[in-house]
């Protein structure tokens, strides 16, 4: 189980503090927790700051009872926590082989890529070899990025967006690949969504605004209040419409 | 052959024996093994040190091997070895050079390699140079290569330099007659307090040529590296060249790219890069678990592949 306690995160922009994470408090178990909330609101924050990208300037992470707070990247990614990127990393001269070799700790066959691969919808044979570099597009890189996370089989997975940068003939493509993902992986799944569609197969929706949780609760009560834009979502929207 | 001779060769030559095909084995000075085949003769220059390799028109999918190793410290030497390669070959040739020096004085090779590539040959060359060894005699090797490419040739050549060496000087320089297709291929790497200048030199003579020089470097610590890559494109010709270059720790790293049209057909192209491993890619192989020195050691090795 994964609990963030009073966790803040404050930068200074132009020596003036601003604070991107307040007080924020959830805990998290098994199943399937999507995220949501406006766009600035704190969201992909909180992830770097389970993934140890960023490190709170206040509050504990607890994971399985263990203080992590100041842990490095290495070492929670060591504890279990995975973390797909909102914009993939190319790697001049790094293959997918490599990197799903990386992420699966050990020496793996094509086949075993393959079954990784082939999980978000990529044939092995065309892509197994190829460079993580530019030659690959937005989307080849996310479900590539998706296919490692799929490898480590780690107790905590997060995904930022994954369907930023995807086009709209993908996007169906890659809910039934989030829709798999449960049976694929073991233990608890947290994305950071807009979709409703991603909302939509989530077993409970946490909603993240002014870098604090503004709601909080099984899908079916908080999806219909999300859709009725009661929640305040994005205020100025919703005064223009 | 002795251990550290056998040792050096697979640096060097990914020879784990006797190499098949035609070779020549130089050591300390001097060649102690030759094969000669058919097809490819190799014989001994009487003015200076060093080879003629000589192959038959038409001779296919064959390779010559010719290693060089030093492991006595102090060993000075130039070598000259000449390739005539006949019209319509497809050959691969095998270069390279391994110092272990373990003394104190310098070890120093320097390996005059000219190629002459008849109408429609093709060669693949691979060239490696490989220093190790605890002393404090440096070990330098300054390669140069010449290569002339008559029409429709094709040679792609392939040097790289990993380790080890402390101090070198690379020069090459190509003429392309028309339609002959030349690829450079570099992949450097310097640590410590090592020295690496590299220059190119293509001269893009004849219609249609085309050229490709490509370097992908890694500096560590306190190395230098210097990296010059000329192209004159003096008709109608496609040339480019591209420098990639990592800098990490202390290091010095300078490329130049120079292209020069003497022809309002000639298609010239640069590209230049330096910089250090970008963060994200740190942190995206760390939260697969690796540290952050595996993952620095991770990227260096899948950017030098």
């Amino acid at each position: 189980m994964l609990e963030l306690k009073n966790v803040t995160f404050e930068v200074e922009v132009d020596s003036v503090k601003k604070r991107i994470v307040d007080d924020l408090s959830i805990k998290i178990d098994e199943g399937f927790v999507a995220i949501t909330g406006p766009n600035g609101g704190g969201k992909s924050t909180v992830a770097k700051l389970i993934s140890g990208l960023y490190t709170p300037t206040s509050g504990q992470i607890i994971l399985d009872g263990e203080d992590i707070t100041a842990l490095s990247i290495t070492e929670k990614a060591r504890r279990g926590i995975s973390f797909a990127f909102q914009q993939p990393v190319r790697f001049k001269g790094l293959t997918v082989m490599d990197l799903i070799k990386l992420a699966a700790g050990k020496e793996i066959g094509i086949s075993e890529a393959c079954a990784y691969l082939s999980e978000v919808g990529l044939c092995a044979r065309d892509y197994i070899h190829r460079e993580l570099n530019a030659s690959l597009s937005g989307g080849e890189l996310k479900r590539i990025e998706i296919a490692m996370i799929i490898a480590r089989k780690t107790k905590l997975s997060l995904f930022d967006e994954p369907e930023a940068g995807i086009d709209l003939w993908s996007f169906s493509n890659l809910i039934n690949v989030f829709e798999n993902l449960r049976s694929v992986i073991n233990g608890s799944i947290v994305i950071i969504s807009h979709q409703e569609r991603i909302l939509n197969i989530a077993d409970r929706i946490i909603v993240v605004a002014d870098g604090k949780v503004t709601a909080d609760g099984p899908k079916d009560e908080i999806l219909p209040k999300i859709l009725c834009n009661d929640q305040g979502i994005c205020k100025v929207l919703t005064d223009k419409l | 052959m002795e251990k550290l001779q056998k040792h050096l060769l697979e640096k060097v030559a990914d020879l784990h024996g006797v190499p098949e095909g035609a070779y020549n084995i130089r050591e300390n000075g001097k060649s102690v093994d030759r094969k000669t085949s058919a097809n490819i003769d190799i014989v001994t220059k009487t003015d200076v040190q060093g080879i003629d390799i000589i192959i038959k028109p038409n001779t296919k999918n064959e390779s010559v091997h010719i290693p060089v190793v030093l492991s006595k410290s102090g060993l000075k030497e130039s070598v000259y070895n000449d390739f005539h390669i006949g019209e319509n070959c497809d050959v691969v040739i095998v270069a390279g050079c391994g110092i272990h020096n373990s003394g104190t004085d310098d070890s120093e090779h320097s390996g005059i390699h000219r190629f002459f590539l008849a109408e429609n040959a093709k060669v693949k060359y691979v060239e490696k140079h490989y220093g190790e060894g605890d002393g404090n005699g440096k070990r330098i090797m300054n390669p140069t290569t010449e290569i002339t490419m008559a029409a429709n040739s094709y040679m792609e050549m392939e040097t790289t330099q990993i380790k080890g060496v402390d101090s070198t000087v690379r020069k090459s320089s190509a003429k392309l007659a028309e339609g002959a297709t030349l690829i450079i291929k570099e992949k450097l790497m310097t640590h410590g307090d090592q020295f690496a200048h590299t220059e190119f030199t293509v001269d893009m003579d004849g219609e249609d040529c085309r050229a490709n020089v490509i370097s992908r470097a890694v500096a560590k610590d306190r190395s230098r590296q210097t990296f010059l890559s000329r192209i004159n494109g003096n008709n109608r010709c496609d040339g480019r060249t591209e420098c990639d270059a990592i800098i990490m720790d202390d290091a010095f790293v300078s490329a130049i790219p120079e292209i020069s049209a003497n022809s309002t057909d000639a298609s010239l192209v640069h590209e230049a890069a330096i910089g250090k491993i970008a963060g994200d890619q740190l942190n995206k192989l760390m939260t697969l678990g690796l540290s952050e020195k595996e993952a620095e050691e991770q990227i260096v090795a899948g950017f030098l592949k």
